[in-house]
């Protein structure tokens, strides 16, 4: 049997000699992975969310109304040139008026209004919506633009929210993680506990700290995995689950839901790499204390 | 080679083991070191394992001194002797085999080496018959022989035997002596720590002796208290 042979039966049968300890090791993981998956991925649906909601947003920049609409339709290029301005939409006076019309189909009051009474226009769109404030300030400086509107207040909610959710995510992630950790630990000290003796006596032989620690480190990476891949598939059913409940759900059809498929690969990696630095690092927090003279 | 010059041990609780001890053992020596218990025999094993450090003096086993050995290093000097305790410390949910070789996995060793060697040394011991069982299946007196196969797994320069038949019958005891002296005799260093005044006189062999932590006498033949 080879070294690398010993360790992972080492590793296997420490696992079923403390059985009861392992299952609860590995539910624990679930519990948490499960936890922090679902955060995860409620940040990044909302975040995706926000994005379509934020580039929903926009702002209007009206064109000095001494301009004719050649004239204003030129101006479409010095907008693009500002970096936070995705698009720039131009709006004739013409055409803001059947706008303002159509939302008085029925109105007499409005017959006889003329188009000259509107100015030419232009819809920006916007990369970022934290950047609001400056870029109207940047877009009213252009020549030829006479007035910029932008709902500020929309933008400063965003960016709030954003923040929040944010430093929520991380903070309850953070947690859970170190809460797998500190389990795992404990499930590897209480194995090494039980092979004091044992390790004591390898240490009389000649073995080397890696020889004394592989073992245990196998059983933590098989119990950080184990864990991980349950809970990615239980993750799965739940994410599909609620995302098909939610797409049927009318009032709540702004949420822009990202398919399993395209978070699969992500997040098996994602489980996969914590089960696994898990296991490495609550395995060594245990023997630390082993490895001494 | 072991080597103790001048040494001094205490510890925290301000107990003196050790005081001014010296002596030297050549390799392929066998001898005795005896001595009424708290004598320091213990923290002689302890300092030769380097489990502990002198507070004063040189230690100086199979070439490594003691006294500077780094704990990275610790590993390399075991590997260079064996030893046997009197409570034998076998790993209970391993078969005698696998109990000798973990000796040789801990070293790296290939698996055919260690199959080979394992045999080898249980056939020293007489226990070629017994490689799978467990070690609460076997005796007390084989239960230190696969103890003493183990100790030789690596082919140690060294052997320390530390009270090997304060757990075994008189009769396996003697038998067990002989089994050490052979080994010796094979070109193993060998000290076994005793307090079996009557063992002793029966083999004739150098016999160290310490009492409260002091050399009280290292000459070849009996021991007498």
């Amino acid at each position: 049997m080879s070294r690398f042979k010993y360790y992972l039966k080492e590793g296997f049968s420490s696992i079923f000699t403390h059985s009861l300890m392992s299952f609860t090791t590995v539910c624990v993981m679930i519990a948490c992975l499960i936890l922090m998956g679902s955060f995860v991925l409620i940040s990044v649906n909302l975040n995706r969310t926000m994005n379509y909601l934020e580039s929903q947003n926009q702002m209007m920049a009206f064109v000095d109304e001494t301009y004719t609409e050649e004239q204003a339709r030129a101006l479409r290029p010095e907008l693009l040139k500002n970096d936070n301005v995705r698009d720039a939409e131009f709006v004739s006076r013409r055409d803001a008026m059947e706008s303002f019309l159509g939302k008085f189909e029925k109105n007499s009051i409005f017959d006889d209004v003329d188009y000259s009474v509107f100015r030419d226009r232009f819809i920006i769109y916007l990369k970022d919506i934290r950047l609001m404030s400056e870029t109207q300030q940047e877009l009213a400086a252009v020549g030829g633009i006479a007035r910029v509107n932008a709902h500020l207040e929309i933008s400063r909610g965003f960016t709030a929210v954003r923040r929040v959710l944010k430093i929520v995510s991380v903070a309850i992630v953070a947690l859970l993680f170190l809460v797998s950790l500190f389990i795992m630990s404990n499930t590897v000290k209480l194995t090494t506990f039980n092979r004091r003796n044992e390790i004591a006596i390898v240490k009389m032989i000649g073995a080397d700290n890696g020889f004394i620690s592989w073992p245990f480190m196998v059983e933590g990476v098989i119990l950080g995995l184990t864990g991980a891949m349950l809970a990615y598939l239980l993750q799965w059913s739940l994410y599909t689950a609620i995302c098909t409940r939610i797409m049927t759900t009318a009032y709540v059809s702004f949420l822009k839901l990202l398919s399993f498929g395209q978070i699969a690969l992500p997040l098996l990696v994602s489980f996969g790499a914590v089960g696994i630095f898990v296991g490495v690092f609550g395995s060594q927090i245990a023997i630390r204390n082993y490895l001494r003279v | 080679m072991i080597r103790f010059d001048h040494v001094y041990k205490s510890y925290e609780n301000g107990t003196s083991a050790l005081e001014d001890l010296s002596f030297t053992m050549e390799d392929g020596e066998f001898a005795f070191l005896v001595g009424p218990s708290g004598s320091g025999k213990s923290t002689v094993i302890k300092l030769l394992t380097g489990e502990i450090s002198a507070t004063d003096g040189t230690v100086i086993v199979n070439g490594y001194n003691m006294n500077e050995i780094r704990p990275s290093k610790l590993p390399k000097l075991r590997r260079t002797m064996g030893v046997i305790f009197q409570d034998f410390r076998l790993i209970d949910n391993k078969n005698v085999f696998d109990n000798i070789a973990l000796a040789m996995w801990a070293v790296g060793a290939p698996h055919r080496e260690i199959k080979e060697r394992v045999n080898y040394v249980l056939g020293l011991v007489g226990l070629e018959d017994r490689q799978k069982d467990m070690p609460n299946e076997l005796s007390g007196g084989e239960q230190q022989r696969v103890a003493i196969a183990r100790a030789l797994a690596n082919n140690p320069k060294l052997i320390i035997a530390d009270e090997p038949t304060g757990n075994i019958d008189p009769e396996r005891s003697a038998e067990l002596m002989t089994m050490l002296t052979k080994i010796n005799e094979l070109g193993t260093t060998m000290l076994v720590v005793t307090h079996e005044q009557n063992l002793v006189n029966q083999f004739a062999k150098r016999v160290i002796r310490i009492v409260n932590g002091r050399l009280a006498g290292d000459e070849k033949g009996w021991y007498i208290s």
